[in-house]
């Protein structure tokens, strides 16, 4: 807690003190790991009614140009995804690459109701090199703009909608994976339905001086529980969804992260993305590694840096993402092996403190997805 | 009659006699949050005080239990194997993790009394 005086703080920052919330440092800024109930209430809660998060640190940005074509032609340049294809409302999640395949980050990319603007969400540690990134490949008529006065808060869970719907009933009306301009109790915010649980729910982003508003207005709802960056990683876990840092970083493709279903099908017969002849390669031909989800049959965990081994004893990948399932009561994680292991139901071991703990490739999600499609 | 002292790596040692019981303390508990695997040495094994002795694992980490004091380990608290989340229940009582047979009582004349400790949390 004593570094935390000199970080940066988000609108809720006074909230998350009042609410106990044990603050810690996160990609720059002092946010709460947890509040008194703790990570496996938390968890537990958002699976179960409806949890709040403050998603804040998150980079959230504006891609304004003279048209749709021209901006999504922009971002287009820059990922494998299909933007020009995006309908006006609806989301896409997608990643910048770089010239080798590797993920400079994973990002939300929204079409606004305005002609020519996108809305992009970038990872907190991040975005000041996206920023970077992305304007110094921007045509002359593209301008990336920071939308950064504003508050991002996350209710998910399967009674979210319930309980956004008694302060703005459109939201209820939304979709997975659209967003639209709506009304909060009279607040003017952005809200999706979207986020990173694979439980349903919304993303609502709104102005800093009424965050605190919608914040509160939210857990006063009998469903709602605050819920800590703890929780926010183990439901994502569970989820199988990808942390920037850990899963993925610039030496990644989205082949190898198992992320293939993000390279749009008209950007694969164009190869007009970075690096597509390597990426379309790897698509053909097989990565040297995949992404995998291992259940271990004990209960210790394996963390984040522990070496995966075959059953003959050879070091074969590592642990990317690690810890303990809510859900399931067992230990979980996520890491990258070569194809030969890659199959479900694979027999391998996880290293910890000198034992060789029994795991197995699993299908992700750990946990279903309940998206509201 | 026994006696409890206390470490600055947040673990409590009861003495009776010659036998030494070992837990992490509330504050320690309260720290890690929802312990959900406890790793304890194996009956037999001789610790040296300081040294390793232990793991507890959260949903978020994992943290080294170490010996207060040195000693052989007599019995260790199996229960805690089946039901992690006792550490956090009774984490100065039935949560125990290890019982010691010392071999030097300086080193427990050495730990904090329960009003130092409570001294040194609240400095922290």
């Amino acid at each position: 807690m004593e570094a935390t005086s000199t970080l940066k703080r988000t609108p809720l920052y006074d909230l998350h003190v009042e609410l106990g919330g044990k603050m810690v440092e996160f990609a720059g800024y002092a946010l709460a790991v947890y509040y008194p109930g703790g990570i496996m209430k938390e968890h537990l809660h958002t699976r179960a009614a409806a949890g709040l998060f403050d998603v804040s640190h998150m980079g959230q940005r504006q891609l304004v140009g003279p048209d749709h074509a021209t901006t999504a032609k922009a971002l287009e340049a820059l990922t494998p995804g299909d933007i020009v294809g995006l309908g006006a409302g609806r989301m896409r999640y997608t990643m910048l690459l770089n010239p080798d395949g590797g993920m400079v980050d994973d990002l939300m990319v929204t079409r606004t109701a305005e002609d020519g603007r996108l809305g992009l969400v970038f990872n907190g540690a991040r975005k000041m090199v996206d920023d970077a990134y992305v304007r110094a490949r921007l045509p002359r008529a593209v301008e990336l703009l920071p939308f950064e006065d504003r508050a991002l808060l996350a209710l998910q869970g399967p009674k979210a909608a319930a309980a956004l719907g008694r302060h703005c009933p459109q939201a209820e009306a939304l979709s997975f994976m659209t967003a639209s301009s709506a009304s909060f109790d009279g607040i003017a915010c952005h809200i999706s339905r979207s986020g990173y649980t694979g439980e349903d729910g919304f993303e609502i982003s709104v102005h800093a001086a009424e965050a605190q508003r919608v914040a509160r207005a939210l857990l006063a709802e009998p469903e709602v529980l605050p819920i800590g960056l703890g929780a926010r990683d183990s439901l994502r876990l569970e989820a199988g969804l990808c942390l920037y840092g850990h899963d993925i970083d610039e030496t990644t493709s989205p082949v190898e992260a198992n992320l293939v279903w993000t390279i749009a099908k008209r950007r694969k017969i164009d190869r007009d993305f970075p690096a597509a002849p390597k990426i379309m390669g790897q698509l053909f031909d097989g990565a040297p590694r995949r992404r995998v989800g291992l259940r271990l049959s004990g209960r210790a965990p394996a963390r984040e840096g522990a070496d995966i081994a075959s059953r003959d004893g050879q070091i074969v990948g590592r642990v990317t993402s690690g810890g303990f399932s809510p859900s399931l009561n067992a230990p979980i994680a996520m890491g990258y092996v070569p194809p030969a292991f890659a199959e479900d139901g694979c027999e391998l071991d996880i290293m910890v403190r000198g034992k060789a703990l029994a795991a197995q490739v699993a299908a992700l999600p750990f946990v279903p997805n309940r998206y509201k499609r | 009659m026994s006696e409890t002292r206390f470490s600055k790596d947040h673990e409590w040692v009861r003495l009776e006699g010659d036998i030494a019981t070992v837990g992490i303390t509330r504050h320690a508990a309260e720290q890690l949050g929802d312990v959900v695997f406890v790793e304890l040495p194996e009956v037999g094994r001789n610790l040296t005080a300081h040294g390793e002795a232990a793991v507890v694992e959260s949903v978020k980490a994992a943290s080294d239990v170490f010996a207060p004091v040195g000693g052989k380990v007599q019995e260790i608290n199996g229960a805690l194997t089946d039901d992690p989340a006792g550490v956090n229940a009774d984490p100065e009582g039935a949560g125990w993790f290890f019982k010691l047979k010392i071999a030097d009582r300086s080193e427990f004349e050495g730990l904090m009394r329960q009003g130092d400790y409570d001294a040194f949390v609240k400095e922290a």
